[in-house]
């Protein structure tokens, strides 16, 4: 049994095996198949200041190795998370990530602020939502706006904040580095691919949006690439995300730098993915007799 | 109220209708907890997506649920070939079924096509003072009739070409059947078109109607919400969705 800790700007987690954002809601639906405290921690359902609706349906799209989702950042609001899910999750004994997702700096701010003395372990600031018109990965574009938004929130909370990147940009490390030198704790990559399909008898795209987020296993080597070059780039801790469903691709995500690892949309095909990944990490470093899970980050030896 | 997830083995298989395949699952665990309406997430070889099967028939003696599917797409093709003696990967039991009142109450269901199995389980609580309203394409689409007799269910079925039954929407037949009887509550499940004319005509007689409603979905279990349907509550117009709040509906409350 090798030693799954981790620990992220300074949060412990119990192993790197974190539900992503918009995949597991706020953990309720899936605490009736397992424990949350298996988990090494839980990103939350990304939350924005007021309640929102999302996007309408059909939001989902099935994609060769993959699927596309156009949700739309469908929440309760910052208030009713605080309220209502956060006395639920921390009794849980799970790390606690709060996706925060707004459409103004402002509203970055204010969220931040409301977080601020809550049992919220970590903040997960959401620039790089690809499924709505304001805030979202308008914000995670260029390094400018990353900067600003970052240094806003920076300023709003004493939390650990890590900052969550998109990967539809030209150069991911250019804003990796933007909001290091804000203050971000970590980063975490990649958020979803922008992606499309059309029903060809239809002539309509299948996702009521046109557009969607692509993930699943068709990312995963766009998201281990991106998780090595950001690693390379800057020298705060990395999460890596993207496509990971097994514990192979955990420790290959990991191997890239990734000192923690975030699991979505293998959820969907087995809903106790995070757990089936643990194991798998678990029985790969026994085999190879490695102790420790932290002993293998950013170990590849490029050519 | 617990899901299970595990590999069961298909008892029985039966092709029912060209592309519809009638499979027997030993799943006690979630036999023992499902109820009419309710469905299952299947897991496909090779794909990422679940699809999402309603159940038909639950025999919890024996252990088994009964799950009828369509070939729709490529999913649903790889499905269709999994045969009797092999595993299958079920989720289940999700979401939340028909009402069922007293069986002494007198049900109708309408249904559509592959809507049409969901329907059994809930019009079978009411033996004989239970009417099936069903319509296919043509005869040789024709499903489940004998099942329905069995039930107790008075069936009426019918067709778009007249091939079976009597030919015409299954509409018109409720319409004809609402002129002279009142029934206490009305379940539909098939065609969007559909279930908004049976809707309105329950409404119309203050009947209380209940559809069972499809959509694109990932989870199955109401994390990620993807698949939202359009509903009215407390007068407040916002997305419910599929697989946590339905399948079933009342009429009224959502946007069809």
């Amino acid at each position: 049994m090798a030693d799954l800790r981790v620990e992220v700007a300074g949060v412990p987690f119990k192993n790197p095996v974190i539900p992503a954002s918009g995949a597991f809601g706020f953990g309720r639906e899936y605490e009736k198949l397992y424990p949350l405290s298996r988990l090494g921690g839980i990103s939350c359902k990304g939350t924005t200041l007021n309640r929102k609706d999302g996007n309408p349906p059909p939001r989902i799209a099935e994609t060769p190795a993959g699927m596309l989702n156009s949700v739309g950042l469908q929440n309760p609001g910052i208030d009713a998370f605080i309220e209502q899910e956060l006395p639920y999750l921390r009794t849980k004994d799970v790390t606690i990530l709060a996706n925060v997702a707004g459409s103004t700096v402002e509203d970055c701010i204010e969220i931040a602020r409301k977080l601020e003395g809550t049992a919220v372990d970590m903040i997960e600031l959401n620039i790089s939502c690809p499924n709505v018109k304001e805030g979202g990965a308008a914000f995670g574009s260029t390094p400018q706006m990353a900067a600003a938004v970052t240094k806003a929130v920076r300023g709003a909370t004493s939390k650990p904040l890590m900052v969550k990147l998109s990967p539809n940009v030209t150069d991911i490390t250019a804003i990796a580095k933007a909001v290091e030198a804000e203050g971000a704790d970590a980063v975490s990559l990649i958020n979803t691919l922008l992606g499309m399909r059309i029903d060809i008898n239809t002539r309509r795209p299948v996702l009521r949006n046109n557009t969607g987020g692509l993930s699943g296993p068709a990312i995963f080597p766009v998201a281990v690439r991106m998780v090595w070059q950001v690693a390379n780039a800057v020298s705060i801790p990395v999460v890596g995300m993207g496509g990971i469903s097994s514990g192979k691709d955990a420790i290959e995500m990991m191997m890239a730098g990734a000192s923690a690892v975030q699991v979505g949309a293998a959820l969907f095909a087995d809903p106790y993915a995070p757990l089936h990944i643990i194991d798998g990490m678990n029985a790969w470093l026994d085999e190879k007799g490695i102790g420790s899970v932290r002993e293998i980050i950013g170990t590849v030896q490029p050519w | 109220m617990s899901i299970t997830q595990s590999l069961y083995p298909i008892i029985r298989k039966q092709n029912l209708a060209r592309g519809v395949y009638d499979y027997t699952v030993h799943c006690p665990d979630i036999a023992a907890e499902a109820v009419p309406g309710q469905f299952v997430h299947i897991r496909v070889p090779g794909f990422q997506l679940r699809r999402p099967i309603s159940i038909c028939g639950i025999d919890r003696e024996r252990g088994a649920l009964r799950l009828v599917m369509e070939v729709r797409g490529e999913g649903t093709e790889v499905l269709s070939r999994i045969n009797e003696g092999e595993l299958i990967d079920l989720l289940g039991p999700l979401g939340h079924g028909f009402t069922l009142l007293p069986p002494e109450k007198k049900a109708v269901v309408v249904g559509g096509g592959i809507g049409v199995p969901p329907l059994l389980g809930a019009i079978s609580h009411y033996g004989n003072n239970g009417t099936a309203i069903t319509g296919f394409r043509s005869a040789s689409a024709v499903i489940l009739q004998d099942d329905f007799k069995a039930a107790g269910a008075r069936a009426i079925l019918c067709t778009d070409d007249g091939t079976a039954g009597e030919r015409g929407f299954v509409t018109a037949a409720l319409q004809k059947l609402l002129e002279s009887e009142t029934p206490d509550i009305v379940y539909a499940c098939g065609p969007m078109p559909m279930l908004r004319a049976v809707a309105k005509m329950a409404e119309e007689k203050g009947i209380v109607c209940e559809v069972s409603l499809e959509e694109r979905m990932a989870c199955g279990v109401g994390a990620c919400l993807g698949c939202a349907c359009r509903t009215v509550k407390n007068g407040v117009e916002g997305y419910s969705h599929v697989c946590k709040d339905g399948p079933v509906f009342n009429s009224r409350e959502v946007v069809l």
